[in-house]
């Protein structure tokens, strides 16, 4: 190798040993904020209209897009699993099928996707906005701590968002998967809701779907405020970070679902 | 107890290995209104969060009343903030809040007045700065102008004892200008307070001052009267003020010989 | 966005919220169904218990009376020990039989107890002696086999 390349190579490495340990000083900057919220968390539960203001903004007008999408959702589980199912002569289990799929995985999944994706970036260039225009300075100079006034509010808010948005997504989509499967295709009524209910279980399936949309908030909406406060105070700056907002909490929900479920499941 | 409500003692600043402030010594006394003047970049801003204790200098005191800024625990520092009004370049008003609500906002927070009585307060500070109409406007409704006065009220309504002015009058017309060299003034001998102005202005800033800081190099080159300094020698000072376009803060930005750099495209 | 309005949608959005949970928890799960009444213990052993799992359902007649609350490898016997935790409102007599059964063709495992005719009934900590282990695929298989192997001799 001639030396041009020998030293491209060392420039490549060295790049990429920076980012690394670029990744690894944000996450520890964005455990620090993250203890500082929890740990400025009196002034949310003195002053709950503060909480309160955050799930309408995260939480209310989320609620179309995750409507929706359960619907969506539901129905197409209903036809994909139907289409199968139907080869078995197992036809009737579609319930089932609709049911745990989203109960267990879509719903507190493609819920946590779509929050980071609608209401994580709202956060960050919310934040990242208040950054850059000095509104978190000059609060911190007339003595208000800006993670107790403005960060901690929106970590509660978001954290007691999720799980009921995850919760409607599950219902919704069941709804819509009964849509499509009874009316429509054409299968029993009674026997769509009675298997279900003999094999979703409240404890394995139901509460751990819940467990796992409370991680989730924690993790997109903690993603959301890290990026927002660290953003560079500039249109760009805050730019990157909502997309890293996305990018991110996608790769969180997705990494943690894995971890989760291979505990649940045992 | 000395008269001086701020002082600065061989303040040294900076950023990874950079210095920016290189043992840098003022005071402020009680009632008057300081200037603090230099060029873009010379650190002027970075002075108000020292005093303020958003940052913690590298060496030497920053001192308010008799206590040392950056040795105050969290608790003591917020009540030393609460002592302080600043207004910030851009104005900084909270935007999701209405004018009524920003100047409220310090009340509400520190204080626990009853709503009948935040009104009548925020009624007086909006119509010290001539702003009592405008009070249900959203802050995003707001001219430049507008919010910087509606940020000033908001700045005093806890009649703080020092009021810090970062870049007051950047992008102002002359109107507003004038307005707020008015403001900055009456305000001040209205509260009996200490007002430290970050300035590049020349001609507002020296007309209505009582003293004047110059930074240059991360160290105060000149201090004085704006009298004594329209009079100064002192080649950085004459330049500054008399608005010269070459001096000791040169105008051509560092390059190598004009000659050369034009023939290098050219040369065989 | 005044207060009050706020605090309508997030006060009608918290409700159906958690009317969704509470919706999931009952009508699709079997919140309703699962033991939520008192219950007792009793223990059985068996050689074989194929696929039963804790949280299995225990049924008689079909109707779910209990849950498998542990099973655990008895060293002495060398057979499996199971616990069982019966609702306190069903009393079953002392020789009541303990079998391994599966729910449907191919679905999961579950203990049905059929009563006997004993007049005492089985307390806390009983054992059930007549137990009936479940049925494992490879074993019927090479009955068959041998079964048929012995026939085609004669």
């Amino acid at each position: 190798m001639s030396d041009g390349m020998v030293s491209k190579l060392k420039s490549a490495l060295q790049n990429f040993g920076h980012r690394l340990i670029d990744q690894f000083w944000r996450l520890g900057s964005a455990s620090r904020l993250f203890g500082y919220t929890l740990a400025s968390s009196g002034e949310s539960l003195r002053r709950p209209f503060l909480v309160i203001r955050e799930i309408y903004f995260t939480g209310v007008l989320s609620l179309i897009i995750i409507l929706v999408s359960a619907f969506f959702v539901g129905m197409v589980l209903a036809l994909q699993g139907y289409n199968t199912l139907q080869k078995y002569g197992s036809s009737e289990a579609i319930g089932v099928l609709v049911a745990l799929s989203l109960v267990r995985e879509l719903g507190p999944v493609v819920t946590a996707l779509l929050f980071a994706g609608r209401a994580g970036t709202a956060i960050t260039a919310e934040i990242g906005l208040m950054k850059a225009t000095e509104q978190l300075s000059a609060m911190e100079m007339m003595a208000v701590s800006p993670i107790a006034r403005v960060i901690a509010p929106r970590f509660w808010g978001g954290v007691i968002s999720m799980p009921l948005l995850a919760s409607l997504f599950s219902m919704v989509g069941i709804l819509g998967g009964y849509l499509v499967a009874v009316p429509l295709i054409g299968v029993d009524g009674g026997a769509f809701w009675s298997q279900m209910q003999a094999s979703v279980d409240f404890r394995e399936d139901v509460m751990n779907g819940f467990i796992k949309s409370c991680v989730f908030g924690v993790a997109c909406t903690m993603i959301a405020l890290f990026e927002g406060y660290d953003a560079p105070p500039t249109a760009e700056g805050v730019s990157r970070a909502t997309t890293r907002t996305v990018v991110n909490s996608s790769l969180a929900v997705l990494g943690l679902d894995f971890v989760m479920t291979s505990f649940m499941i045992s | 107890m000395t008269d001086n409500i701020v002082e600065i003692d061989n303040l040294s600043f900076g950023y990874k290995g950079r210095l920016l402030h290189k043992g840098i010594n003022m005071s402020f006394p009680r009632g008057k209104i300081v200037a603090i003047m230099g060029g873009s970049g010379s650190g002027k801003t970075t002075i108000l969060r020292l005093i303020g204790g958003q940052l913690k200098p590298v060496k030497g005191e920053v001192r308010v009343g008799d206590k040392v800024v950056h040795e105050q625990g969290r608790n003591d520092l917020q009540k030393l903030r609460r002592k302080m009004g600043m207004l910030f370049q851009m104005g900084a008003l909270f935007t999701d809040l209405s004018v009524y609500e920003n100047v409220a906002f310090p009340m509400r927070e520190h204080t626990s007045l009853p709503e009948t009585m935040i009104r009548d307060l925020v009624m007086m500070k909006l119509n010290a700065v001539g702003l009592r109409g405008a009070r249900d406007l959203m802050a995003t409704e707001l001219s430049g102008g507008m919010a910087r006065r509606v940020a000033l009220a908001r700045a005093v309504a806890l009649d703080p004892e020092i009021i810090m002015y970062d870049e007051p009058f950047a992008g102002l017309d002359p109107i507003s200008m004038g307005v707020i060299c008015n403001l900055i003034r009456n305000l001040n001998d209205a509260l009996g307070a200490t007002s430290l102005v970050v300035t590049h202005d020349v001609k507002e800033a020296f007309s209505f001052v009582d003293y004047v800081y110059f930074i240059a190099d991360g160290v105060v080159v000149a201090e004085g009267t704006p009298a004594e300094l329209r009079e100064s020698t002192l080649p950085f000072v004459h330049q500054f003020v008399h608005g010269e376009v070459d001096g000791p803060v040169p105008f051509h930005y560092a390059a190598p010989d004009y000659r050369r750099d034009m023939l290098r495209g050219h040369d065989v | 966005m005044d207060r009050t309005k706020i605090d309508l949608w997030v006060g009608i959005f918290a409700a159906i919220g958690v009317a969704a949970l509470l919706g999931l928890a009952m009508k699709v799960g079997n919140l309703t169904t699962s033991n939520i009444g008192e219950t007792y213990t009793v223990t059985a052993a068996f050689q074989n218990i194929g696929g039963l799992k804790p949280r299995s359902p225990v049924k008689s007649a079909g109707v779910v009376v209990g849950r498998i609350d542990a099973i655990q490898f008895d060293s002495a016997t060398y057979e499996a020990k199971v616990t069982l935790k019966l609702d306190k409102r069903y009393l079953f007599p002392k020789d009541t039989f303990a079998n391994i059964y599966t729910a449907g063709l191919l679905g999961e495992q579950y203990i049905g107890l059929e009563p006997g005719g004993d007049e005492e009934y089985l307390r806390e900590n009983d054992k059930i002696m007549q137990t009936q282990d479940a049925v494992v695929l490879e074993k019927m298989i090479s009955q068959f086999l041998y079964s048929k192997a012995t026939e085609t001799k004669e």
